[in-house]
């Protein structure tokens, strides 16, 4: 975006509609996290398990940006279309439907429809209320998954999944090099799809809402509908990011419905960047990677740390990681 | 028909003091939601801080529970004072997206220091001996303590709402949380104000964490564990409002120790789907001001 | 077609005990030039509301183009040519100026809903855009992000915005407000440039552009409507230069 605003580019319409038009237009360091993700496959060979669990999270981060960082709804509430994507596999998969891709679609629409659902009702408002909707709708599911144990295993968790090999030939294996490289292929097409809204009419709508919705009501924008739309997308993503998990682990628990779930996806978020489609993939490696090794050593002081972490981060380091980045980018330019 | 009066009655009893709980703890996040438009998510962790000290207070340094009751609360206010300098200040009127991270930040910061300073484990409040027991109200036992709970909570309750009622600070508040820039119009130093709110929000909260530690445990966990509920009674009540926090509370506490009582089985899941029935029905919630 | 532009019929809105708009019959004629104005607190800017449905009115009736719309939503009022401007600029911000103006046009054409085809195909809309900036003299400042800019140059995105939309009729809530005085003459020139067939009320403080621009003045004190008239009959009417116009002389 900051090359575009430089001022000989300026004036020439062609120049200018050109250079509006092509911001879609895949960069070269677009490519640096697959390459990076590719790399680590041949790396980190006994880290294949621990790989496939971010693949997983960054998508479930990416589609919390689709909601925070585009469309500037606040949610506190996201890891409940993450545990119903979860469950909505896990029950399938623990009562005999064990083909991987049919429970991802499954799960995706489960969530989807939860998303719809109580993006009806949570929508209508805003500010600390949002908050609290959004938070109580994870808790009521949280209390069902709870109490229906018949179904979901209550407290003590699913278990039992059994999941077939991927294309009836590459079976889940302990060590993970199945799930690592179909967890990066899904995120790979929720990436694909999320970026293409984001960079759509949609999308840049999205956008303004999140600047000044007031100000999209007076354009015309529907604004409550884009955000329901937007809201049940997001839940199908969050929802394909939990049945990834699922499957992978063989275990969904109650926790993957907590508002703690909810709670680190942010700081995650927060760490790489909000906004700007890549945060997930700079924060959730860094904030599970570091979380693998930290909490060996000393788990007790994990969450103090990541939490004083995120307060500087607020407020000294805007942005996060590509935040800085992009600052001392512009700097570099500027001079 | 008596069994079912005496059900009653101590399901209003249990209720009625939750609802206390709930509404110490939360009004102060009321306040500061309303003043500042401050997204405060971290406010439990005051009430969290009044439970631990009051604890710790009394099991290891032995202190009286009414004296350690007033430290409890002054080190709350002044761990409030200072991480509203450091940190709050700096995001007034800011984003509201930042207000929730740094706050979010500042739960998750809670979390750990509990558990490296007091461990995973939740602590429980052993009341002074005075306060155990049974009392005899009208031909019907009650537990003491918490007899003693609503008691205190009504007290503090009135004192507050006579405060802001008969006080210059309260009109100033109460100015202030109407028309913010016609407050600072007026020459109200809303930057004291603000600081001032914060602290006696968080005060109040810490005596809500002290009291109420028989019914919201004081664990590790608190700030993230009852974070639902003191939002509910906040969103419920309506932003900015004073009283319509205590209705709200009211309802919480009371129809969630009747689904408790009658319905166990569901646990907390009518409360939730009463929280969103209401807002279905009242979007700014009981109490809040109309567009 | 003999409908006027915009009507409003016995238009009530109370808050409570308060009233802010007391039965206001009031028409805007095609491609009229119609000021609306009044002192502080006369209820002007909740008129805008109640008219572009942002407020609900008590009682009363909206026509646009001899049509009721009452109950239509804000979007629906946009898209049947109805379209406003803000008192305090209400831009996107941090997004470039050629792009405020693309989502307006983006709104207009439906292109908003694409869901799968990048913005950028879109380039019809966004040759649109940056020719509508052209004679606003914003062209040069495409790509600049409107925070960049100076708060006159804003004022005129805010009218590039709402011809992006191509109202029938247009309400501009004080274009000139917050403007520096050597600013505001290119914000009167950009609204006499209009084209014939907008119609256009608009909401204003300074008498100059008031006098310069109206063909007719509608005084509002209170809620409700003290008189109507051209420019020269407000000037001359005593009731006016009591509530209104002596008090604002300087």
């Amino acid at each position: 975006m900051t090359d575009l605003s430089s001022r000989d580019l300026m004036g020439d319409r062609k120049v200018v509609v050109d250079a509006f038009a092509r911001r879609h237009r895949f960069k070269w360091y677009e490519a640096i996290p697959w390459l990076v993700a590719i790399a680590c496959y041949f790396l980190f060979e006994n880290y294949h398990a621990l790989g496939a669990q971010i693949f997983a999270t960054i998508l479930f981060a990416l589609s919390l940006d689709l909601l925070i960082g585009f469309a500037g709804i606040v949610t506190l509430g996201h890891a409940a279309f993450f545990g119903v994507g979860a469950y909505a596999a896990g029950v399938m998969a623990a009562n005999g439907w064990q083909e991987p891709f049919s429970e991802i679609l499954v799960a995706a629409i489960v969530a989807s429809g939860v998303g719809f659902v109580s993006g009806l009702i949570v929508l209508r408002t805003a500010g600390l209320t949002l908050l609290m909707q959004t938070l109580v709708v994870a808790a009521l599911l949280q209390e069902l998954a709870n109490k229906w144990s018949s179904v979901t295993g209550g407290s003590d968790g699913l278990l039992g999944m059994k999941i077939d090999p991927i294309f009836g030939a590459f079976r889940f294996d302990l060590f993970g090099d199945t799930a690592y490289v179909y967890c990066l292929g899904v995120l790979f097409i929720g990436w694909l799809l999320a970026r293409n809204i984001v960079y759509s009419s949609f999308g840049r709508s999205l956008t303004g809402i999140r600047e000044n919705a007031n100000r999209m009501h007076a354009i015309g924008a529907p604004v409550d509908r884009r955000k329901i739309i937007i809201y049940t997308i997001s839940a199908a993503l969050a929802g394909v990011s939990g049945a990834l998990i699922a499957q992978t682990t063989a275990l969904v628990g109650l926790n993957t419905l907590a508002l703690s779930k909810s709670g680190e996806l942010i700081i995650m978020l927060v760490i790489g960047g909000i906004g700007r489609l890549y945060g997930g993939f700079i924060g959730v490696p860094l904030y599970m990677i570091a979380q693998d090794r930290f909490s060996q050593i000393d788990p007790i002081y994990w969450y103090f740390w990541i939490g004083l972490f995120m307060i500087l981060v607020v407020v000294f380091a805007r942005g996060g990681v590509l935040g800085v980045f992009e600052r001392f980018n512009q700097r570099r330019r500027s001079r | 028909m008596s069994e079912f009066l005496s059900i009653t009655i101590s399901i209003l009893f249990h209720g009625v003091a939750m609802a206390m709980v709930l509404y110490l703890i939360s009004v102060g996040l009321s306040v500061t939601m309303g003043l500042m438009g401050f997204v405060n998510l971290a406010h439990g962790a005051f009430a969290m801080a009044g439970g631990y000290t009051l604890v710790i207070l009394m099991k290891q340094h032995n202190l009286p529970f009414g004296v350690a009751l007033v430290v409890a609360i002054a080190i709350c206010v002044v761990l409030s004072l200072i991480l509203e300098r450091l940190l709050y200040r700096r995001l007034y009127g800011g984003d509201e997206l930042d207000q929730v991270l740094m706050t979010m930040g500042l739960i998750f910061a809670s979390v750990g220091a509990a558990t490296y300073l007091f461990g995973p484990v939740s602590q429980s409040l052993e009341p002074p001996a005075m306060l155990r027991g049974q009392i005899n109200f009208l031909g019907r036992d009650f537990p003491t303590y918490r007899s003693f709970l609503i008691l205190c909570g009504a007290l503090v309750v009135t004192a507050l709402w006579l405060g802001l009622e008969r006080t210059r600070f309260g009109a100033q508040i109460r100015a202030s949380v109407d028309n913010l820039r016609m407050a600072q119009t007026l020459g109200i130093n809303t930057s004291r104000l603000f600081t001032t709110a914060f602290a006696l929000g968080s005060g109040l909260a810490a005596l809500g964490g002290g009291l109420g530690a028989d019914f919201l445990n004081v664990g590790p966990n608190y700030a993230l564990e009852y974070l639902v509920y003191f939002l509910i009674v906040v969103a419920v009540g309506g932003l900015g409002s004073i009283r319509g926090p205590f209705v709200a509370a009211l309802i919480v506490g009371v129809s969630d120790t009747a689904f408790k009582y009658l319905a166990p089985q569901y646990g907390a899941f009518f409360i939730y789907a009463i929280t969103m029935a209401i807002l279905l029905w009242r979007p700014r919630g009981l109490f809040g001001q109309s567009a | 077609m003999s409908a006027p532009a915009l009507e409003t019929k016995f238009l009530v809105k109370r808050f409570g005990a308060l009233v802010v708009s007391n039965d206001i019959n009031f028409t805007l004629e095609r491609g009229a030039r119609h000021a609306l104005i009044g002192p502080n607190g006369a209820g002007k800017t909740s008129f805008v509301n109640l008219v572009t449905g942002v407020l609900t009115p008590s009682s009363g009736e909206i026509c646009l183009a001899g049509e009721t719309i009452t109950d239509l939503s804000r979007e629906q009022r946009v898209k049947r040519g109805l379209v406003r401007t803000f008192q305090i600029s209400a831009l996107f911000k941090r997004l470039t100026v050629l792009e405020n103006v693309t989502l307006a046009i983006a709104e207009r054409e439906g292109a908003a809903n694409d869901l799968l085809r990048p913005a950028g195909h879109h380039r019809a809309i966004i040759e649109e855009a940056y020719d509508l900036l052209v004679p606003l003299g914003l062209a040069n400042e495409a790509l600049r992000p409107v925070t960049e800019l100076a708060y006159g140059r804003q004022r005129m995105i805010e009218i590039a915005m709402a011809l992006a939309l191509k109202p029938k009729v247009l309400l501009l809530d004080e274009p000139a407000a917050g403007v520096p005085p050597r600013e505001t003459g290119a914000i009167i020139d950009t609204i006499e440039r209009l084209p014939a067939d907008i119609a256009v009320l608009f909401i204003e403080h300074d008498m100059e552009l008031v006098f310069r621009v109206a063909q007719r003045i509608t005084v509002l004190v209170q809620g409700g409507v003290l008189v109507e008239g051209t420019p020269a009959q407000i000037a001359d009417d005593p009731k006016v230069r009591q509530v209104y116009l002596g008090e604002s002389k300087h």
